[in-house]
């Protein structure tokens, strides 16, 4: 084990100089620089993304609470956007329990930001605009989901039934040893293994509009099939960013929250307090916005061609 | 037998997977930011020799394999098997030719090897890094060549043939690497 740091100083400084373009692109189009708890009393509910618990006592007090470290800053930055904030970003560190590998630390670097009367589409292109401006790797290609899966392994993903996705994987070469009997299972399956590797090299790819079984946080629409106003950012194949237009509606969120929690039970996972200041915003009214969150470590692997992450961090875990 | 839930496995564990005994090459962790997470496991088949690949979902778990490495020392070929004798227990253990493989080449009686077990049977022999054995032919090389530049083949007394400097004559001992069967100097008897 060494005390040294996992970066070199070379990073450290490319480190600092992408903090600063990011901060300068957004200053010049007037996107206030905000920040959120990254220590929280609820935290999201997600069956897919685990929180890091942290217990606080008061001084003097026996009483233990149980507080989470933010997953991302989401459901803090949308209460300042329906309290009027207008365009905000923000760059934090991120927490995500279990999560460790090439491309994965507990503890991450997130540069998230809203826009008020953007859809997702125009959120696109501010990405666009940054990817250049830091990357300088041209244009970004842009990639309905279905059309991602039906070019590359030639089924659609909105209709492929378990039977089809599954011998799909093994048509590919992939031989899975564990039970898998959810779509979305066998879809990020696909995606992760036979699709991203043949996502071009020399420019980012935007895939957008995504299975309304992984809406998430964006909103759904009703064409046919329907989608969810979702995208994902890749560059040489590795997921970058995550976008939504954003979900406005309070019912149908908290519908969304009590599905999580349903199926965190039957995942036996940990059941998570609905966050009830976020769909209260929502009620109130949240802005008609898109927001995305991109990890600032991946896009740093990227630029400097690292081969694992922990070389772009200080020090890694 | 115990098992490994895919957050444990790392390079070099035994574990059965397909009902076969495996070692580990490398465990990747593969998770979207909102998607399920698995665990892309590569490992050699202890068996067939061969690198292949799995998909597991993380927090699944793999049974360990009964795998031990064992000092042997080789004694004899009777013509269809190699035997074996463990240096502690004296056990004995034979193995047939597609077991022994390319080891083979580099075994010479009485000399010390490592034998894979996989639930106290023999899997595979691994011979040491280093051996010295003695070339049964070779060409005479050329006169005052003493650089080894170039080179010429030389069979050994195990059946392996390497490439020798053209100064080493046959009949004398040789120090080969087995890893990758180069020639590494002369050894004086």
């Amino acid at each position: 084990m060494s005390w040294k740091p996992s970066a070199s100083f070379k990073t450290l400084h490319t480190r600092a100089k992408i903090s600063a373009q990011v901060r300068d692109f957004f200053s010049k189009r007037n996107v206030l620089e905000v920040q959120t708890p990254l220590l929280s009393s609820t935290s999201v509910t997600d069956p897919y993304i685990q929180s890091i618990p942290a217990i606080f006592q008061r001084t003097g007090s026996q009483v233990q609470e149980t507080l989470y470290l933010q997953t991302s800053p989401e459901y803090a930055m949308k209460r300042l956007l329906a309290a009027g904030s207008g365009p905000i970003f923000q760059i934090c560190k991120a927490f995500r329990q279990g999560e460790v590998g090439t491309f994965h630390q507990p503890e991450f670097t997130m540069l998230e930001w809203y826009r008020p009367d953007f859809n997702h589409h125009d959120l696109m292109n501010e990405m666009d605009d940054l990817l250049q401006l830091v990357l300088n790797k041209g244009k970004a290609e842009r990639l309905s989901y279905a059309a991602a899966f039906v070019n590359t392994v030639g089924i659609n993903p909105h209709f492929a039934s378990l039977e089809e996705l599954s011998f799909c994987a093994k048509k590919n070469g992939i031989i899975v040893n564990s039970t898998i009997t959810d779509r979305d299972a066998w879809l990020d399956l696909i995606l992760t293994h036979c699709i991203e590797p043949h996502f071009a090299n020399n420019h980012p790819v935007f895939l957008y509009d995504f299975p309304i079984s992984q809406a998430a946080l964006a909103k759904i629409r009703n064409e046919d099939p329907p989608v969810a106003s979702r995208f994902e950012v890749y560059y040489k194949g590795i997921e970058l960013a995550n976008g939504f237009h954003e979900l406005q509606d309070s019912n149908e969120q908290r519908r969304r929250f009590e599905n999580n929690l349903h199926q965190r039970n039957k995942l036996d996972l940990s059941p998570i307090p609905i966050d009830e200041h976020f769909p209260a915003a929502l009620s109130h009214g949240l802005p008609d916005c898109s927001g995305v969150a991109l990890g600032l470590d991946r896009l740093l692997m990227l630029i400097l061609s690292a081969e694992n992450i922990r070389e772009v961090v200080s020090f890694g875990f | 037998m115990a098992s490994y839930s895919t957050s444990e496995i790392r390079g070099g564990m035994k574990v059965m997977i397909d009902n076969d005994p495996c070692a580990i090459v490398d465990n990747e962790f593969v998770k979207p930011g909102k998607g399920q997470a698995f665990n892309r496991i590569k490992y050699r088949n202890l068996k067939s020799g061969r690198v292949v690949e799995r998909t597991y979902k993380s927090g699944d778990s793999i049974e360990a394999a009964d795998v031990t490495d064992i000092e042997a020392q080789y004694l004899y070929n009777d013509g269809s098997h190699w035997h074996f004798m463990c240096g502690d227990t004296f056990e004995q253990y034979q193995m047939d030719e597609a077991q022994v493989s390319d080891s083979k080449l580099w075994l010479k009686e009485q000399d010390k090897c490592v034998l894979t077990l996989w639930n106290g049977s023999p899997l595979g022999v691994a011979p040491q890094n280093f051996v010295i054995l003695k070339i049964t032919e070779t060409d005479p090389g050329v006169r005052g060549d003493t650089s080894g530049g170039g080179g010429k083949p030389a069979k050994l007394e195990t059946g392996a043939v390497v490439r020798v400097p053209l100064f080493v004559q046959q009949g004398e001992l040789i120090k080969v690497d087995t890893r990758d069967g180069s020639y590494v100097a002369r050894v004086k008897e």
